[in-house]
């Protein structure tokens, strides 16, 4: 590590000390354990500003709070799988003394054979830490993969193809009583007739040129061709509009962390 | 004199008299107590068993009582009742016992549950006897079925055992509770479940069709028919990416997303990730592989190391290509951030299901320098890929490009058979099209899916 790093690093730390010091002294009059609170706070301003200073490059800052951020999160998520399904959940249910020994209430009435599956396929699992006995691992993989894709088969045929395709089952002529009804009544109002015939035709072309564009089994060529380009054109619009919606979340977002930094950090605003 | 005081007198009493009686009448008057006449029972009352489902429920449908809406428009609700046997408080009563005991004392009363539990159809055999009528629900005036639904699991409270006789009334009820009229008892009725959900059968056609179109494309594959796959610029430009790779000493990243092992755009992924692998030893490049999921990790390890096997070059492969990060989201978003600006990568690829982390990745990626080949089924974050990679496959593109990067017969085949339900899809539309305009709900009902 180059000197210049080091004094950076010790003076920003230095700072951050300073910071503790002086969050933890207006804290006093109002909390109890105001070190602890002070140093919550200033530590919480610290991991964001660590992690926003990769905005400006890669940085001994960033790769501690990236660190620390994987490894509590790596442990956390292993520690929460373990008590909340292995002992939470799959204990009570297959052991008494088991459950004697993690302090956790016995569910006589819950207890089925069907429970030592799971426990089998996960100690299958395991077994790929076992250079000789690896290949067990792949039963269960292939369990896992192979039940959720024929589950999801059947979900997403339902809903991805016959919803998806009544959902296009639209009057192109929406409450049509003649051309001089359609005139005399004209209106660009959302609940008109003619926004509601306009619609209707957007979601039938819509959907017709999105398919087309989608067929990968034949040559996007004249006519087939022209519809896949309105397709990809009316796919971009959609994307456009989604881009612009999500962008606003996520602003929503970055007033939330700067919040922190002058409400709760510097105190700056109330 | 006298007589004509005494008729003065007379005269003030009685008009005193008369003005005092009008003031006692007048309240009389101004209040209408109106006796509430019992309303009209409802009529054509059934009961059957709920249609559809796995039992444990019946369905009751009646025609309205002429008092609701109309002729005297009394009826405020409908109270529908049910005959239990006095024993399902016994019932109640060991479960009651149950919550607040331990040990052997528990033990002992859940067997003494479950022998009551299996009497249940027994004991409604003995309507009318040893029971009473007891309100299960209310119903709103103008509504005229009801469904008394149950649980299947014998331990809870709302247990309703199938195979079982119930008897049901529905009574027509008034603003005054007491008034009501109750309909004719309809039973016994039974519930049980049914084998097939009829409310799904378009599903089950499209299952049927679809597989059949699955099974004869790739059996035709698999004789040797050539099937066209038209050309994908995503993929197109992996080799080109790889070679790039190559020339620079620089790392491919390639990037599974959020999805576990189950997710139709992870499956997929995978089988991008072999063909990359295999290129990549070919050319002897290194490869970075971290994961999110660990099951993810584990089949991506077996494709990877399948991969360099393919190649010929099993020596190569070693375990930490892929590896585990964490299973948060956002400091797994930290982790492969921080290796792309420290590796440099120059070519990055994001295949699978991806969430609010995909502008990040991309973002980053795009700052490093790195080609970016994205692909995802997820709609929401494809914007971000589009503007932020060199290369995007949208949503079935990432399908398809498994096939056409693995050119094996089951792929192929399936992804032919993909593109002739999008012709039915299509033709389908413009029938519905056609259907909706002509008011023809027959055929928009035939694709109506219940639950």
């Amino acid at each position: 590590m180059r000197r210049s790093t080091i004094i950076v690093m010790a003076m920003v730390f230095g700072l951050f000390i300073l910071s503790w010091i002086f969050r933890s002294t207006s804290l006093a009059s109002v909390q109890e354990h105001y070190l602890i609170g002070g140093l919550k706070v200033t530590f919480s301003a610290f991991l964001t500003l660590a992690i926003l200073s990769f905005l400006y490059k890669d940085n001994p800052f960033y790769k501690f709070a990236e660190h620390l951020f994987v490894g509590i999160s790596a442990a956390f998520w292993m520690s929460m799988g373990f008590w909340t399904t292995i002992v939470g959940n799959l204990i009570p249910r297959l052991s008494r003394s088991l459950s004697e020994f993690f302090q956790v209430p016995y569910q006589p009435g819950s207890y089925n054979f069907v429970y030592f599956i799971p426990v089998i396929l996960g100690i299958m699992l395991l077994m790929r830490l076992s250079s000789k006995y690896g290949w067990f691992a792949r039963w269960p993989l292939a369990f896992i993969v192979g039940t959720f894709a024929g589950l999801n088969f059947v979900r997403y045929l339902r809903s991805d193809f016959i919803e998806q395709v009544s959902a296009t089952f639209v009057p192109l002529l929406v409450n049509w009583q003649g051309v001089g009804h359609f005139i005399s009544n004209f209106s660009l109002s959302a609940s008109g007739q003619f926004v509601a015939i306009v619609g209707n035709w957007v979601i039938f072309l819509g959907v017709i040129c999105g398919i087309i564009y989608f067929f990968f089994s034949k040559e996007h060529k004249g006519a087939f061709g022209a519809a896949s380009r309105v397709g990809i054109w009316i796919l971009m619009i959609t994307f456009g509009a989604s881009f612009g919606y999500t962008v606003m979340g996520r602003i929503s977002l970055l007033v939330g962390r700067i919040t922190f930094l002058f409400r709760d950090w510097l105190n700056l605003i109330s | 004199m006298k007589y004509k005081s005494l008729v003065i007198l007379l005269f003030i009493f009685c008009a005193f008299t008369l003005s005092a009686a009008q003031e006692d009448a007048a309240p009389v008057d101004t209040v209408q107590v109106d006796s509430i006449l019992p309303p009209a029972p409802v009529s054509m009352l059934t009961a059957k068993d709920g249609e559809n489902d796995h039992g444990h429920s019946i369905t009751l449908r009646w025609a309205l009582s002429a008092d609701d809406g109309a002729g005297q428009n009394s009826v405020l609700s409908y109270d529908v009742f049910r005959w239990v046997p006095f024993f399902m408080d016994t019932l109640q009563s060991i479960g009651d016992s149950l919550d607040a005991a331990e040990g052997a004392v528990a033990e002992q009363l859940r067997k003494r549950r479950d022998q009551a539990v299996v009497m249940i159809p027994q004991v409604h055999k003995s309507y009318p006897e040893q029971g009473e009528w007891r309100k299960i629900g209310t119903a709103l005036s103008g509504q005229a079925s009801f469904n008394d639904v149950g649980v299947k699991e014998r331990e809870s409270r709302d247990y309703m055992a199938d195979h079982t006789d119930y008897y049901y009334r529905v009574d027509a009820v008034t603003a005054d509770s007491t008034v009501r009229t109750a309909s004719e008892v309809v039973g016994p009725v039974q519930s049980y479940g049914q084998l097939f959900n009829t409310g799904r059968i378009p599903v089950f056609v499209a299952v049927i069709v679809f597989g059949f179109l699955t099974i004869f494309f790739v059996v035709r594959a698999k004789m040797g028919t050539e099937l066209y796959v038209r050309p994908l610029a995503g993929i197109e430009a992996v080799d080109d990416a790889i070679g790039r790779a190559t020339e620079m000493g620089k790392p491919i990243l390639y990037v599974l997303g959020l999805g576990t092992a189950a997710d139709i755009g992870t499956i997929a992924s995978f089988t991008i990730l072999g063909r990359v692998a295999k290129r990549v030893a070919e050319y002897q490049t290194k490869l970075i592989v971290p994961c999110y999921d660990p099951i993810v990790m584990t089949v991506a390890q077996e494709t990877v190391k399948a991969a360099y096997l393919d190649a010929g070059r099993p020596d190569d492969y070693y375990e930490d290509i892929v590896y585990f990060v964490t299973q948060s989201q956002f400091a797994y978003v930290a982790a492969v951030n921080g290796t792309m600006l420290r590796e440099l990568p120059a070519t990055n690829m994001y295949m699978g299901v991806f969430y609010a982390e995909s502008l990040i990745l991309a973002e980053t990626g795009a700052l490093a320098g790195s080609i970016q080949i994205a692909g995802t089924d997820q709609v929401a974050q494809l914007p971000f890929f589009i503007v932020a990679c060199d290369y995007t496959l949208i949503g079935e593109e990432l399908y398809a490009a498994s096939a056409y990067l693995g050119r094996e017969p089951i792929l192929l085949g399936s992804l032919k058979a993909q593109d002739y339900a999008k012709a039915a899809v299509i033709i389908l539309a413009a029938l519905g099209l056609l259907a909706a305009s002509l008011n023809w709900t027959a055929f928009i009902n035939l694709f109506s899916v219940t639950s």
